[in-house]
């Protein structure tokens, strides 16, 4: 069976889970919506145009960031039950397309949840764009891919460790402050159209390559430690 | 000059430590291909271990596993392993589980429905795998080790959860497979554990008695240790 086929399988299957469940989409979307509102009330945006175009970047990638945190940790939680997880090790397919597979759904799930929150983002922080707004269709899935890919092998990694929940985010936010800082910098410069986004989004663009090769190469040796 | 390999399991003096504990201890054991052996002994005597050894699942801490002349982890396309858990997704019917399973090995469809007709379950139940009984989970899980038609089936308590007849019915199931009855005639190794030894010895063509992670006896022709 070729790769992309495996990468499919996988990828179905996921995406076949969550829409039995709904466990990650509907915690994701709790979370970010609860975040937003919070914030809203916090801050009265509203009153501040200008200071609410330059916390708005910060506020959604962070909203989101914690968010992912509870799909991905949920996305391994289902391999380790029944130990399933143990049937893929001695599946006779490249375990890489496990991950890339699992990561494409994280992806779509964090995706969904983008297209919730936008609108509600942009109303409750009466956000209108300064810069072109276009370039968010760039930065958005540069900065969910950069935080998916990460957050799925760093969830692997984590799979064997007593206390997961708490082991991810440990080592997920030290790795991720390179793209974290691109992901805002972009976001709040198409905001507020101060500054071009465009190193930003080069800086987030090579985040994400060199990542996502570590990753896939690294990910045989995460899912058949003993 | 070629060399027939006629063993199917080799372990030559082979360790396993958890921490400060030894799962298994020195084993060495050899098993020719289409034997059929049943592993007894206590809790915590290394049983499942060995068969996670034999897998590939973990690694040992001293010694050498070799299975058909290769390292274990260089063998997964033909062997199978059944574990305690179901090994399945319980969001998934019997049926989806399995042909997700057959899809990742390049199995042919129609495989997923003789491999459930095969343990006594219906393709069509429409439950999903966390909805079924005990029995129907077990019988699930031996339905997928049987997909790929292995040449080595590794199973851990299979008949746990079993009424008498459905473990009766697993037990001519495997006798049948051994020996090559069904599919391709060629016969193929089994190494299962069981605290139903009563129950297993139509499977017994070999006895191998575990105590405190070492081999304390093994009856029965072609297996040395």
């Amino acid at each position: 069976m070729n790769y992309f086929r495996c990468v499919m399988t996988h990828l179905r299957k996921d995406l076949q889970l969550e829409w039995r469940t709904k466990d990650a989409i509907n915690g994701m979307l709790f979370f970010t919506l609860l975040v937003v509102v919070v914030f809203s009330l916090a801050f009265d945006p509203t009153a501040y145009p200008t200071i609410a175009r330059q916390i708005s970047g910060g506020l959604l990638w962070v909203a989101l960031l914690f968010a992912a945190m509870t799909a991905l940790n949920q996305s391994w939680a289902r391999e380790v039950r029944n130990s399933v997880l143990d049937a893929q090790r001695l599946v006779a397919a490249p375990a890489s397309a496990l991950f890339v597979g699992k990561a494409l759904a994280n992806l779509i799930f964090v995706s969904a949840v983008e297209v919730v929150l936008a609108p509600v983002f942009a109303i409750f922080y009466n956000l209108h764009p300064l810069g072109q707004t276009w370039l968010l269709l760039l930065i958005l899935p540069l900065g969910t891919w950069a935080l998916v890919v990460n957050g799925t092998f760093f969830a692997a990694l984590s799979l064997r460790t007593r206390s997961r929940e708490l082991m991810l985010p440990l080592v997920l936010f030290p790795i991720s402050m390179p793209a974290l800082l691109g992901m805002i910098q972009a976001t709040t410069n198409v905001l507020t159209g101060d500054l071009e986004p465009t190193l930003w989004i080069k800086v987030l663009f090579a985040y994400d390559v060199v990542f996502t090769t570590a990753c896939v190469l690294l990910f045989d040796t995460i899912l058949n430690t003993d | 000059m070629s060399i027939a390999i006629t063993s199917a399991i080799e372990l030559h003096r082979v360790s396993r430590v958890y921490g400060s504990f030894a799962a298994l201890r020195n084993v060495s054991l050899t098993v020719p291909a289409g034997a059929s052996v049943v592993v007894v002994g206590e809790n915590g005597a290394g049983k499942s271990t060995l068969l996670r050894l034999l897998a590939g699942l973990v690694s040992p801490s001293y010694g050498t596993v070799t299975l058909f002349g290769g390292a274990a982890r260089e063998q997964v396309d033909r062997l199978a392993y059944m574990s305690h858990e179901t090994m399945l997704y319980d969001e998934l019917t019997g049926v989806e589980n399995l042909r997700y399973f057959a899809a990742l090995q390049g199995v042919r469809a129609e495989r997923v429905e003789e491999a459930l007709h095969s343990v006594g379950l219906d393709p069509a139940i429409p439950r999903r795998v966390g909805e079924y009984s005990q029995g129907m989970r077990q019988r699930a899980s031996l339905a997928r080790v049987l997909l790929t038609q292995p040449d080595l089936l590794l199973l851990d308590e299979p008949f746990s959860n079993l009424d008498v007849a459905s473990a009766r019915h697993m037990v001519e199931l495997l006798q049948a497979y051994v020996a090559g009855r069904n599919g391709d005639g060629l016969p193929r190794t089994l190494l299962l554990t069981t605290h139903q030894h009563e129950l297993a010895r139509p499977l017994a063509e070999m006895t191998l008695t575990l105590q405190a992670g070492q081999v304390v006896s093994l009856e029965g022709a072609g297996v040395t240790h």
